[in-house]
């Protein structure tokens, strides 16, 4: 599903800054792999590079079989939209609108009509149990409730691969771990998932965890998250 | 563009923010309204001035003889002299570019002694003896029976046409004034018809209103002039310069009268042509200015639109960036930024322009009211014309609001979503 080749990258600033030093990765469809490091280590640039965010300097990326390179603002536009979930930290839902709203608009820019994208949001929101909060503005939900809302716009689209950056990173243990129980649900289904994270608990729960120091990946472990009691494990 | 789902869009952001949405709405709003209400007004003026010129044929000039001002063929400087029937036959034969030439005299009425009398009841007006082609340069409104004819004058017949205003003081309003006896300054006259000026404020020797018409020919019998008269008028033909035909008129009265072709005083003459086209440039200036004026102050509103839009975007850099990663093209976050600013410059535009056409039509109605002795203020509205401009000019100063939050906008890339602040 998501094949990376030799992929560099530099910030080039005042002091130009080589993040990623050569990263070589497959992650294979249906897979749950997280992705570990120290802050400064490339696993946000990296992710940004997943996520067809950012651009990257060298090497390729190939996302279900196509090669993402030197892609117009267009076509990242509807590669993002049509192959991509993304599930934040800040959860980042639009503060105006309606929690059925939030997860509708990725289809309103798929072009998909009112009546039925309204219909498919309401469907997901049932599905994380949000069925009354629909009407609900972001301010009036938890943080968990925020999470699950956001999953649901991510999922919506039907995408291939969902891309979570530090999803537990504004919550309490407990609802951290309802979140995660979600995405390893959700991953059940047969979606790609990868999750980057500095936490270990987390990344407990996941079947292969990448490594990352200093733009390189230092080593990849496979995990078996079902012997883990992970709501132990995260602190 | 405008479907229901752009609308909710766009509105939502619009409401999101109302005080401030409605305080950048306020300064298009204030700049199409103070632009409604100067154009009104200078319509206003515009109507009111041409109403006080109405009737009058604008490329008229009128010339008076005078005294010498220099020795000529054994003449002293300082001599009178007087014009004559033979010099009209003269000018109509000999100039060209002369359309209507028409011969006046007049007897003021300065003492303020009653003059006129219908049976008892006198009164103090000025008299005019007149060409029947008099009324095509200064027209007047036939309010009863007719004007002088060319038998009037051939047959020097004694009848006047009355100044609206004669008829109403000496007859009364109420009563059919053809075929009655009015006494002039001792001589009876039957009256053939009552007029009335379109304005009564350029009019020569004397407002049209107060005063008593005769053929020329018979008050040049009842006063022994013989055929001499105090004063002409005459109008350009199409195609002929006004300066151009004037001089070749004066020159011809100079030849004729022995008068020395440098004197320039000898003649004395009132151009309305040019006067008018004072009046025109006047008109001109004060529409240019009045279009700067709000167009300015409309572009001040749009500034304002345009900066908090700015602010706005800045503000909202992790929206659009999430927007931008969840699938968003370029293109539609334009879309959305310039209808932003279309939708608010639009409907403040669209309340400043009804707001103002509504005051000003109520102005209208109150100086419609008003007794029109000194009208200088007339039917203040914009046309359609003007209102179609402004129209288009609300739009374009919207898109021209939203292009730089625009441009600001597609700068935030996907990526400054989800960077932690």
């Amino acid at each position: 599903m998501i094949k990376l080749e030799n992929i560099n990258k530099t910030y080039f600033g005042a002091q130009p800054l080589h993040v990623l030093k050569g990263i070589n990765l497959e992650v294979g469809e249906g897979e749950l792999v997280s992705i570990m490091g120290a802050s400064g280590s490339g696993k946000s640039t990296l992710l940004n590079i997943l996520g067809i965010l950012d651009n990257y300097d060298e090497g390729d990326y190939y996302l279900a079989g196509k090669l993402v390179k030197n892609l117009s603002e267009n076509q990242a536009a509807e590669f993002r939209n049509k192959l991509i979930g993304f599930i934040f930290q800040s959860f980042n839902l639009i503060p105006f609108k309606t929690a059925l709203e939030n997860v509708a608009l990725p289809l309103f820019y798929q072009g998909v009509n009112r009546k039925k994208r309204n219909t498919m949001a309401m469907e997901y929101l049932e599905r994380f149990g949000l069925k009354e909060w629909a009407d609900h503005y972001p301010n009036e939900l938890s943080g968990g409730q925020k999470q699950r809302v956001s999953i649901a716009r991510a999922l919506v689209t039907s995408p291939k691969i969902i891309l979570a950056d530090e999803p537990t990173g504004a919550l309490d243990s407990k609802t951290s771990a309802e979140v995660m129980q979600i995405l390893r649900d959700v991953n059940a289904t047969g979606i790609t998932m990868v999750i980057v994270t500095h936490e270990r608990g987390i990344a407990n729960l996941t079947r292969k965890i990448v490594y990352l120091k200093d733009g390189v990946i230092e080593s990849i472990s496979e995990n078996d998250p079902n012997k883990m009691d992970f709501t132990k494990e995260i602190k | 563009m405008f479907d229901i789902d752009s609308i909710t869009e766009i509105w939502q952001t619009i409401a999101r923010n109302k005080t401030r949405s409605i305080l950048t709405a306020f300064g298009v709003f204030w700049g199409i309204f103070i632009l409604v209400i100067l154009l009104a007004c200078g319509n206003g003026f515009d109507n009111g001035l041409r109403s006080n010129i109405e009737g009058f044929s604008t490329n008229s000039t009128f010339m008076i003889p005078s005294f010498t001002t220099e020795p000529y063929k054994g003449y002293q400087k300082g001599r009178d002299w007087s014009l004559n029937m033979s010099d009209i036959e003269a000018i109509k034969r000999k100039v060209k570019g002369v359309d209507m030439i028409s011969p006046i005299s007049s007897i003021y009425s300065y003492n303020g002694d009653n003059n006129v009398f219908y049976g008892t009841k006198g009164s103090n007006f000025s008299m005019k003896g007149v060409m029947p082609n008099y009324n095509e340069i200064d027209r007047g409104k036939i309010v009863y029976g007719r004007f002088i004819n060319e038998t009037d004058i051939a047959e020097s017949r004694k009848v006047c046409v009355l100044g609206k205003k004669v008829y109403e003081d000496l007859i009364g309003a109420d009563k059919n004034p053809l075929g009655m006896m009015i006494k002039a300054n001792g001589i009876y006259y039957q009256v053939i018809g009552v007029i009335q000026a379109y304005n009564d404020h350029v009019n020569i020797s004397g407002a049209t209103s107060e005063t008593v018409i005769l053929p020329l020919t018979t008050m040049q019998l009842a006063y022994h002039t013989g055929d001499m008269f105090d004063f002409f008028m005459f109008t350009t033909a199409r195609g002929y310069k006004t300066k151009d035909v004037q001089e070749d008129v004066k020159a011809l009265l100079r030849e004729r009268h022995d008068i020395a072709p440098t004197d320039e005083g000898a003649i004395m003459m009132f151009d309305f042509e040019e006067m008018f086209n004072m009046f025109e440039y006047l008109f001109l200036g004060i529409k240019i200015l009045i279009w700067i004026v709000g167009i300015g102050t409309l572009l001040s509103g749009v500034v304002g639109v345009s900066n908090i839009m700015l602010v706005t975007i800045k503000e909202r850099t992790r929206e659009i960036g999430v927007r931008r990663a969840i699938g968003a093209k370029p293109a539609l976050i334009i879309r959305q930024v310039m209808a932003e600013s279309l939708l608010l410059t639009v409907l403040a535009g669209i309340v400043g322009l009804v707001i103002g056409v509504a005051i000003m039509a109520v102005v209208a109605g109150v100086v419609g009211n008003t007794p029109s002795e000194e009208v200088m203020f007339l039917n203040p509205q914009i046309g359609f014309g003007a209102a179609v401009a402004a129209s288009v000019i609300i739009v374009l100063s919207g898109l021209l609001a939203g292009v730089l939050p625009a441009i600001r906008a597609i700068q935030i890339k996907a990526i400054d979503a989800i960077r932690e602040e």
